[in-house]
């Protein structure tokens, strides 16, 4: 039997809807099954990618420094790379926050917004700094292929998933190609 | 004698003095397109339409049709040269399809569907566009304009108002409207006017009717633009 | 009354004073806007409110207008506005240094107006003096030969508000750098000359070009002249000196037949918008040789049945309008120009000069066109071509200013005369504008098939590694090739020839053009709009050492592009200095190629640095290194 194929998944600046959309894939899961294995992912709970990921999905866009560190670990251990859905695409909603100063944002959440007294900017060097805006994560690393979709459907997902096993470009025709 | 060219083969009786796309919109066949209406002087900025004429780009929304010419429109390379064009709208623009009103409706968008692009490409340039909601019955929402001038066309050749021009110039033009303080409110525009129906994309929206169609049935939910554009315009 | 209400009242003075003058016409809208901010400094609200009453023009076509051009101020600006020539040549004799100086001397931000309202200080694309740099404009007048003590001098007189007119004279005296000169340069042209000659060619010489049908529209029957002279200019094989060439007697002879409908007339229009970087030669035949030029113009209308005629002059040009309205005036006077000109029943020609206010773009013959009908200088949709659609959609020629004056020689001295001069394929003589590194910078005047080898040795050029001929949009030309030739048949050109020797970065020249053409690139099309910008930021990314070989790529891709999409040659030639430099001096690109994997396209770091500030954190995970992120 063909080894199967290491698939690693996460979720950066997204609400893993796309994660969702993945399980709408739904009873073919049990065919992908055949076919590949889960590595670093939300469903297996492992923390990080082996060295010999073949596949790697990343949902969401970058909005901190953690991101980034996420998204090069699944660029250096997966030979190929994907990104799902509008966040990881474009920036998606959180985006929507790149028109406004950072500070601006920061003050606004921490210091001005009503109902906070004495607020402060955490700075734990444990939690993420933010970037100065959000970007979708072809701008950071190189990215094989792209699945749109806020979220792509199951479907969708499936269709992009069985081109590539089959070794063809992937392709979403009318009614699975949507960026909404 | 009827007069003819050929069309990636085909051949496509013209008029004279119809352009190569009116020719070939009259023969049922599509080119994609956005910045071309039929009811509108032709304005041939997006360049979506190119074509190649007897081997040379041009678009043909601007290219009368000739007796006799060659010419090539749905060839991989012109159509990896269209969808390098619609995602240079793209990041050149915040156009957020998930939140926006026009998506399902929006020419930019079905047509990036129809050629097959899968992300934007390039590194966004995310400006920073003001949102004009001044106007009782519409919304401006200026993040998704592609410069395409429909409602400065509509505006002037139609309506006799001249609300909308374009301003600025290179990266920075934008679209601007007619009143000293910038604001739609401030202009005669009204929900007759034909620049309210031409915007391809979300930028000219009528308040109170976001998202009033379900996913599903929306125009380019139902058939892609490569079927309907010859319906609606 | 109150403060504001004084200001509308003398606002509204200032704007019915230039509205009558230009006859309440709006074609005339780039010259209205001009002289507005002539008065007022800048372009105020309520300038655009009195506009938009007394010519009953919206006020989107207004602002459209003004927003075009880089020239006009929609915002205050200062009261003596500098702007530092920002040509590779500047750059090359150190304008970042005086424009620093300066700021700092005035204590004002770059691009920013000081806070007292009294100067602003920002760049702007080369001026035409690149033979006498670093430069600069205020206010529309142009100092060249910047020093520390010149600059500290010009600090001392705005901070001591001194009008410009009283400045010292010497600051403003711009040189003709005259090096060597052939016919044009030397023509000692007795104004009329040409015009006599043009009117005593027989008609029967003129026969193999003649329309009957046409010249009598435009000039009265009798007179064989017109297209006898036609024929001297085709027989002379005169082509377009602007750079593309077209041959100019087929361009007139266009013209000439085209109809004309009713109330319509013939237009002749002299393109001195010499925008193209590196270029000063029309500076030149326009401040030192203008009755040449305007005795072509007025050929050209002769002969192709024009009656109106226009100089469309760039806005970087200003200081020459009086001198050169003054010769017009002094023309009319000698009935060279206005109503029977020298006596010729129904010979009618009269020009006007437009100035342009900072659009590279209108030099592009219909993009200039739309500009002399006030309006945004966009290339318009062709065909039809200007010369049956033209000006206010009738029939117009636009010729370089170069091209009138070797109009005005062949008209004298005949084709054949002409075509004898320079090679088979390139008649006449050229005009090179030379500047950069050499001992000689000016004009160099020579037969067509000069070589570029002989060019460097008359100009005292040493350890030449490049030339850069015909500016951006032209072609760079490496040490291999020096034995090629000036001429239409190797390498043609609008006349710029800017030498670099062995120590310039040509990655840095072609940088420099590159943001060249994404500041002039008119927007009107998206591949231009968009691919000019992704250009610049593919380049900054290779001289911030971030560059790697995908970036290369996507460069190659993006030039496809805008050669095959764009809607006009800005476009299309935008990438002309990448892609020539990097084929023949790939070492400093690949110097710079730091990385041979993908590479982030924004600086990581430098993106937390806004939390860094607002949390105070310095802490390592408060940073990120830039890694490469490319395939495993």
């Amino acid at each position: 039997m063909k080894k199967k194929l290491k698939v690693a998944t996460t979720s950066l600046a997204g609400c893993f809807g796309c994660h969702m959309s993945f399980l709408d894939i739904d009873e073919r899961l049990f065919t992908l099954l055949e076919h590949i294995e889960f590595d670093r992912s939300p469903l297996t709970d492992i923390k990080h990618c082996s060295p010999d990921c073949d596949i790697g999905i990343v949902e969401g866009g970058l909005c901190n420094a953690e991101n980034v560190h996420v998204l090069r670990e699944f660029r250096q251990n997966c030979k190929v790379l994907i990104a799902i859905g509008a966040c990881a695409i474009n920036g998606g909603l959180p985006a929507q926050r790149n028109h406004l100063p950072l500070t601006t944002i920061l003050e606004e959440v921490y210091h001005t917004s009503p109902g906070l007294k004495n607020g402060m900017i955490p700075n734990d060097p444990e939690l993420p700094l933010p970037l100065d805006q959000v970007h979708p994560i072809h701008e950071v690393v190189k990215v094989d292929y792209f699945i749109p979709g806020c979220p792509p459907s199951g479907d969708a997902i499936w269709k992009v998933l069985t081109d590539l096993l089959a070794g063809k470009e992937p392709e979403l025709g009318h009614g699975l190609m949507h960026y909404d | 004698m009827s007069l003819t060219f050929t069309l990636d083969g085909k051949s496509i009786p013209f008029a004279e003095g119809q352009t190569i796309i009116q020719a070939a919109q009259a023969a049922g066949v599509f080119i994609p397109h956005l910045c071309y209406h039929p009811e509108f002087k032709p304005h041939g900025s997006c360049k979506l339409c190119t074509v190649k004429v007897n081997g040379r780009h041009t678009a043909s929304c601007t290219m009368r049709a000739a007796a006799g010419m060659v010419v090539e429109s749905e060839t991989e390379e012109i159509n990896a040269e269209r969808r390098a064009l619609t995602q240079m709208l793209f990041v050149e623009g915040n156009h957020f399809c998930p939140s926006c009103e026009q998506s399902g409706n929006c020419q930019l968008q079905a047509t990036a569907y129809h050629l097959g692009m899968m992300s934007p490409h390039y590194d966004h340039f995310f400006p920073n566009r003001a949102v004009d909601a001044s106007h009782p019955d519409f919304l401006l929402d200026f993040n998704r304009c592609i410069l395409c001038s429909l409602c400065v066309r509509a505006s002037r050749d139609v309506d006799g108002k001249n609300v909308f021009a374009l301003s600025g110039r290179g990266i920075k033009t934008h679209l601007i409207v007619n009143a000293r303080s910038g604001q739609l409110g401030d202009t005669d525009f009204t929900p007759a006017d034909k620049a309210a129906q031409v915007c391809p994309v979300g930028v000219i929206l009528r308040k109170r009717r976001g998202f009033a169609v379900p996913i599903g049935e929306r125009q380019y939910d139902k058939a892609p633009i490569s079927e309907t554009a010859n319906d609606n315009c | 009354m109150a403060l504001d209400a004084m200001h509308a009242e003398a606002v509204a003075g200032v704007v019915d004073r230039v509205v009558a003058r230009y006859r309440r016409d709006p074609a005339n809208m780039v010259q209205i806007l001009r002289e507005i901010q002539e008065d007022c400094d800048w372009i105020p609200p309520e300038a655009i409110d009195r506009l938009q009453a007394t010519l009953g023009v919206p006020r989107t076509k207004i602002e459209g207008v003004a927003g075009f051009y880089a020239f006009f101020y929609t915002q205050p600006r200062g009261k003596y506005r500098v702007l530092f020539s920002d040509n590779i040549t500047d750059r090359m004799l150190g304008n970042k240094a005086m424009m620093d100086r300066l700021c700092n001397n005035l204590w004002v931000e770059r691009g920013k107006v000081s806070e007292d309202g009294l100067v602003s200080v920002a760049q702007t694309a080369c001026t035409g003096l690149c033979d006498q740099g670093p430069a600069l404009l205020v206010n529309n007048l142009a100092i060249g030969g910047l020093t520390a003590e010149r600059i500290d001098y010009i600090a001392e007189l705005i901070r001591g508000k001194v009008p410009l007119a009283d400045w010292p004279a010497e600051f403003f005296q711009v040189a003709d750098n005259i090096r060597r000169a052939d016919i044009l340069l030397t023509a000692d042209f007795e104004p009329g000359a040409a015009l006599l000659a043009a009117r005593a060619r027989a008609p029967d010489q003129g026969l193999l070009a003649s329309n009957m049908r046409s010249w009598r529209e435009g000039l009265p029957s009798g007179i064989g002249g017109p297209a006898a002279t036609l024929d001297e200019i085709k027989r002379a094989n005169l082509r377009g000196r602007g750079g593309a060439g077209f041959t100019t007697g087929l361009k007139w002879e266009a013209c000439r037949n085209a109809p004309l409908k009713a109330g319509q007339q013939r237009i002749v229009v002299c393109n001195a918008d010499e925008g193209e970087p590196g270029t000063f030669k029309d500076r030149v035949l326009l401040s030192t040789f203008p009755d040449l030029v305007f005795e072509g113009m007025t050929v050209a209308a002769y002969a192709v049945g024009a009656t109106r005629g226009f100089v469309y002059l760039r806005g970087e040009y200003r200081y020459l309008l009086d001198g050169l309205n003054a010769v017009l005036a002094r023309r009319r006077r000698e009935k060279l120009l206005g109503h029977d000109i020298l006596d010729i029943p129904g010979a009618d020609f009269d020009i006007e000069i437009h100035v342009g206010a900072g659009a590279y773009v209108c030099g592009e013959e219909s993009a200039l066109i739309e500009s002399l009908e006030g309006k945004r200088g966009t290339p318009r949709n062709r065909p039809p071509f200007p010369v049956t659609n033209g000006y206010l959609d009738q029939p117009t020629i636009v010729n370089n200013v170069e091209t009138f004056a070797a109009a005005a020689l062949i008209a004298l001295n005949g084709g054949e005369w002409y075509a004898g001069i320079g090679t088979r394929q390139s008649a006449g003589t050229k005009i090179l504008s030379v500047s950069g590194d050499c001992e000689w910078p000016g004009l160099y005047e020579y037969p067509f098939g000069v070589s570029v080898r002989q060019v460097l040795a008359d100009c005292g050029a040493v350890d030449t590694q490049a030339v850069q001929v015909s500016g951006p949009s032209g072609i760079c030309v490496a040490a291999d090739e020096f034995d090629r030739i000036i001429g239409f048949e190797d390498i043609p050109t609008a006349g710029a020839f800017t030498v670099f020797n062995q120590t310039r970065d040509m990655f840095q020249v072609a940088r420099n053009y590159v943001h060249f053409f994404q500041h002039e690139s008119c927007g009107f099309c998206t591949p231009c709009r968009v691919g000019t910008s992704l250009l610049k930021n593919l380049m900054d990314k290779l001289h911030r050492g971030a560059g790697s070989p995908y970036d290369f790529a996507e460069i190659e891709k993006l030039n496809q592009l805008l050669q095959s999409m764009s809607h006009c040659g800005l476009g299309h030639t935008a990438c002309n200095p990448v892609l020539d430099t990097i084929a023949k001096f790939r070492p400093y690109y690949d110097k710079r190629m730091m990385q041979k994997d993908f590479t982030p396209a924004f600086d990581l770091d430098r993106a937390l640095g806004a939390a860094r500030q607002m949390t105070g954190r310095d802490d390592p995970h408060a940073h990120l290194a830039t890694e490469h992120g490319g395939q495993a």
